[in-house]
């Protein structure tokens, strides 16, 4: 069987900017895929080819089996994109944001569907509020639910977690648990190197347009300078001051403002 | 394939009118200038202008102020494509295997629809303010198509500036024009009061035509040859603005 996303020298150029230089990966169906780069790597174009956004210049790349250039409509029927900025309809609430997807997939039974995914999204008490009320984390959550209606084959999630705040990023993390869960075979982005260990399979670095390294964490982590205890002295912060001020309810051995 | 459209168009349609219901404010902003127009020229204006009819000058006006009810719609029509298309909603669809065209065919409807409770809202306020017809059924009719027909051309129109603007004021600027269009017509005053080059224009463009006829139809009189200018008018302006808007949905939103 052919992998879920099989990506062979994928090139595309914005103008006379060249982003992608012959990008090649595969993914494997059931698994989650993280592509990690800094802010333009190309990450977003590489999503956006792939769910028939945007058409390739060079290479070839296919999802589900189809190609994304010649079988467009099969392509979108496996796919479901999550974006890099919430795509949320901020006047509906967020159960009928769910129903509009559900009808939209031809979904039989939209409204149970909806139910069951705001209920483990965590969404049930928010479910008749506008999104517009909704919290980032909120949003990011009910995104990533819309996507998973209509149970997609393959699902990318394009920077989930950027812009969150530490515990939405946990309630997001736990949501791409969730669709791992579903037997989807998910492809994320990120830029941050801890959250690819955390959910990933596998993680590939995208850098000056072509792939750096493909591996699982732990050959990733081989690759990396084994980490070093380093000293380094720290000016007291605002916090320190305060607390060296009113007297350090903290513990006094770790943190008291005093230079280390 | 086409059951899917259908099924596709009317579900986005539906989540359009949602928004319209929940913000009726537009409907309302869009029916309150031509109603203040109204009221200023029939009450202000209107004793100074002669129109040489036997008709009171709120007969004489309503037609021309359809048409700029009909013209800041559409800025809506806009606003609310280009909206959807920044917050990234268009191309969420997009990436969804839902018929493409269903997602501009949402918006053409959704305009429609808002077009003519705001068109009925300012013919009710005109009926207040003494407004009579005495066209029959059939007249009644033909008014009301050339109305959507006018609605749906500038509604296409509408859509080129939804998908290219770059800023909000910029989807809804190109509607001023189209607003401002009925004052070079026969739409306050008629046309044979103007100075020569000015005449010219007001003769030759498409709202003199239009208004004329829905003015007789609603007088119930017969109708010239203005109604072929009017209709080939706005067909013209239908199909030029239709294939525009498409070419610009293809390129703008896919590769
Ligand atoms: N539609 C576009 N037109 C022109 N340049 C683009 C377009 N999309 C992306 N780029 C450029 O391509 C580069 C890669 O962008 P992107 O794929 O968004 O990177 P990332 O998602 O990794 O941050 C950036 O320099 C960006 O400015
Ligand atoms: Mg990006």
């Amino acid at each position: 069987m052919t992998a879920a996303i099989a990506v062979r020298g994928l090139e595309k150029s914005f103008g006379d900017q060249r982003v992608l230089r012959g990008v090649d990966f595969e993914v494997e169906h059931g698994s989650i895929f993280a592509l990690l780069g800094s802010n333009g790597a190309g990450k977003t174009t590489v999503v956006r080819t792939l769910a028939t956004l945007l058409r390739p210049d060079a290479g070839t790349a296919s999802v589900n089996g189809f190609d994304v250039a010649r079988q467009e409509a099969d392509v979108r029927a496996s796919i479901s994109l999550t974006g890099q900025y919430a795509a949320v309809d901020e006047i509906l609430t967020g159960r009928e944001n769910l129903l509009l997807v559900a009808r939209l997939r031809h979904v039989p039974d939209a409204a149970d569907v909806a139910d069951r995914v705001l209920e483990r999204f965590d969404l049930t008490d928010a479910a008749n509020r506008r999104v517009a009320t909704y919290s980032g984390g909120m949003r990011r959550r009910l995104d990533i639910a819309m996507s998973l209606i209509g149970a997609p084959r393959v699902i990318f999630l394009d920077e989930p977690t950027t812009g969150l705040d530490p515990q939405a990023r946990l309630g997001v993390w736990r949501c791409v648990a969730e669709a791992a869960a579903q037997g989807a075979t998910i492809l994320l982005t990120t830029h941050y190197l801890d959250e690819a260990e955390h959910l990933a399979n596998r993680i590939a670095i995208l850098h000056d347009g072509r792939i750096l390294v493909n591996g699982t964490p732990a050959e990733l982590k081989a690759l990396l300078p084994p980490s070093r205890v380093e000293y380094v002295e720290r000016q007291p912060t605002l916090e320190d001051v305060f607390f060296a001020l009113v007297g350090d309810e903290r513990n006094p051995t770790t943190d008291s403002g005093a230079l280390s | 394939m086409t059951a899917r459209f259908a099924g596709d168009t009317a579900t986005l349609t539906g989540r359009s009118l949602r928004h319209i219901w929940r913000s009726p404010d537009t409907l309302v902003t869009t029916a309150v200038m031509p109603i203040a127009m109204l009221l200023l020229f029939v009450y202000v204006f209107g004793g100074a202008i002669d129109t040489r009819g036997t008709g009171s000058y709120v007969d004489y006006l309503l037609p021309g102020i359809l048409l700029i009810t009909i013209a800041s719609g559409i800025a809506y029509t806009a606003l609310r494509l280009f909206l959807d298309k920044q917050a990234g909603i268009v191309e969420r669809f997009q990436s969804m295997s839902i018929a493409r065209s269903a997602v501009l065919w949402a918006h053409v409807l959704t305009s429609l629809v808002a077009n003519v409770v705001s068109v009925v809202v300012v013919v009710l306020v005109a009926l207040l303010m003494g407004f009579r017809s005495g066209a029959g059924v059939l007249d009644l009719l033909a008014v009301a198509g050339i109305l959507l027909l006018f609605t749906l051309a500038l509604t296409w129109l509408a859509v080129i500036p939804g998908l290219t603007a770059k800023s909000a004021d910029g989807a809804t600027g190109f509607a001023y024009p189209l607003i401002f269009l009925p004052f070079i017509s026969s739409a306050f005053v008629p046309t044979h009061t103007m100075p020569g080059p000015v005449r010219a224009f007001a003769e030759h463009q498409p709202v003199t035509a239009i208004v004329n006829t829905i003015r007789d139809l609603f007088a119930g009189q017969p109708v010239g040859g203005d109604i072929w200018v009017a209709l080939a008018w706005c067909a013209g302006l239908l199909v030029v603005a239709y294939a525009f808007a498409t070419a610009t949905y293809r390129r703008t939103t896919t590769r």
